[in-house]
């Protein structure tokens, strides 16, 4: 078994310990960063969701395989930035203004993370404004909102206003997610797409940017 | 009547099943051993952190109608609106397991424990659910040492920010209710710090009074329709 076989067989069992070692001897061996990234650390992830849809494992061993993911990107992301390697690209997420719910939003984050995505996450309680002055200023791909109240889900339209008074729309796109929300009312707000997980959301971020 | 409850650990203690079920592993898979060994370590560190506290206070009808009519934005019709006018008790409540839990949750996952961090959040969030089912017990418990819970009689509760209840409810509910004083504080946005806090109004009738069907507008947007379950058991309570 080659190095980065054995790099994301270590991913895929949560061991963090392995995963820094893996990775800085891959590194020691010559092997490119993105190569590292995407066929050791990303390739580990994304059996991890494949199987995780399968409901072959469940979602605390993804997240024991998120953070072995971070430990390798501990490991790599100087190099990548030094390279200046880019990322699949910019995502902004956070749960929308009046809400202070934000387990979901962090496993989106995290799962976005694993998938290859920069994730710039501005918490909860977040403006319409700063949703969309961040997303502009870091020029986004795509706005990633959450929401966990009836009464807080109806800010996610503000922040769509906001951003086609901008100018962002159509090109940002627009994701949204939480328990009261739903494709139907992702459609009625005008948003790109609903995600019901962490996994469906790296899957709809990747089909949004035309991965 | 106003009671400040001290709400004993044991009351508030999840279980296994509960956490791993909120991890999404059903009962039926056969439970790999990190998952229970994680579970079993996020059900006691909630035990070492958790502060269960929780305050019940009994109120009319009528001083109940300014409360649920909040901010005038309450959906129509809803149960509630439908359930209270026919009740022979209603009381306000607040319980919370305590900040303590919660900004542990939140160190977890910035230092990247996120599967054990998400094991203590549900075990948190079944903590606290467990404090509002036993304020409800203790508020029954009232009635009956009373002779005020009748024969056929159920209860339910209902909180604000759900079931058509607008959650500007909050306010009014917090001005009568004071659960400040169990460190429970709203914030501009009416939605209660510590997180893991729970308040509504406890509901105690004629079981006939709580049949309705989840076929209001609002019930469109609900992912859980939980309120199925809970009126059957109202049933059971008879």
């Amino acid at each position: 078994m080659d190095i980065l076989e054995r790099l994301s067989e270590s991913l895929r069992i949560g061991d963090p310990e392995g995963v820094a070692r893996l990775t800085k001897e891959a590194i020691e061996a010559g092997c490119e960063p993105q190569i590292i990234l995407n066929h050791g650390l990303i390739a580990g992830m994304t059996i991890i969701g494949d199987k995780f849809r399968t409901h072959e494992i469940f979602l605390p061993d993804v997240l024991l395989a998120a953070k072995a993911m971070y430990a390798g990107m501990d490991v790599l992301r100087p190099i990548l930035l030094r390279d200046d390697i880019p990322t699949l690209g910019k995502v902004v997420i956070g749960t929308v203004q009046g809400d202070l719910h934000d387990i979901g939003k962090n496993l989106v984050g995290i799962m976005l993370k694993g998938a290859g995505f920069e994730v710039i996450d501005l918490g909860h309680d977040v403006s319409p404004e700063r949703f969309v002055g961040e997303a502009q200023r870091i020029g986004a791909a795509i706005i990633g909102m959450s929401a966990l109240l009836t009464t807080t889900m109806q800010n996610m339209s503000k922040v769509i206003d906001l951003a086609q008074q901008r100018g962002l729309r159509p090109q940002t796109k627009i994701v949204i997610g939480g328990a009261p929300v739903s494709s139907d009312y992702a459609r009625q707000i005008g948003a790109d797409a609903y995600c019901f997980d962490c996994i469906s959301a790296v899957d709809c971020a990747k089909r949004l940017v035309g991965v | 009547m106003r009671k400040r409850l001290n709400i004993p650990l044991r009351q508030v203690a999840p279980s296994l099943r509960s956490v791993l079920l909120a991890q999404g592993i059903p009962d039926t898979h056969t439970t790999h051993t990190r998952h229970v060994q994680m579970a079993e370590q996020a059900i006691a560190l909630y035990g070492s952190l958790a502060l269960p506290e929780g305050v019940l206070a009994e109120i009319a009808s009528e001083e109940f109608a300014a409360i649920y009519e909040g901010e005038g934005k309450n959906e129509r019709p809803a149960p509630l609106e439908q359930i209270y006018p026919l009740c022979h008790g209603l009381a306000l409540f607040a319980v919370t397991v305590g900040e303590p839990v919660c900004r542990e949750i939140t160190r977890l996952f910035a230092q990247n424990e996120f599967a054990l961090g998400s094991m203590l959040d549900a075990a948190a969030s079944e903590g606290t659910e467990l404090a509002a089912t036993f304020a409800e017990k203790t508020h029954v418990q009232h009635l009956k040492d009373r002779g005020e819970m009748l024969v056929d009689s159920g209860y339910l509760r209902f909180s604000p920010g759900y079931c058509g209840w607008d959650l500007g409810a909050q306010k009014r509910l917090f001005e009568v209710l004071q659960p400040q004083e169990i460190g429970i504080t709203l914030n501009p946005s009416l939605l209660m710090q510590p997180l893991k806090s729970i308040s509504g109004v406890f509901i105690v009738g004629p079981t006939t009074i709580f049949a309705f069907e989840d076929t209001y507008t609002f019930c469109n947007d609900c992912d859980t329709h939980s309120c199925r379950d809970r009126l059957k058991m109202v049933v059971e309570q008879r």
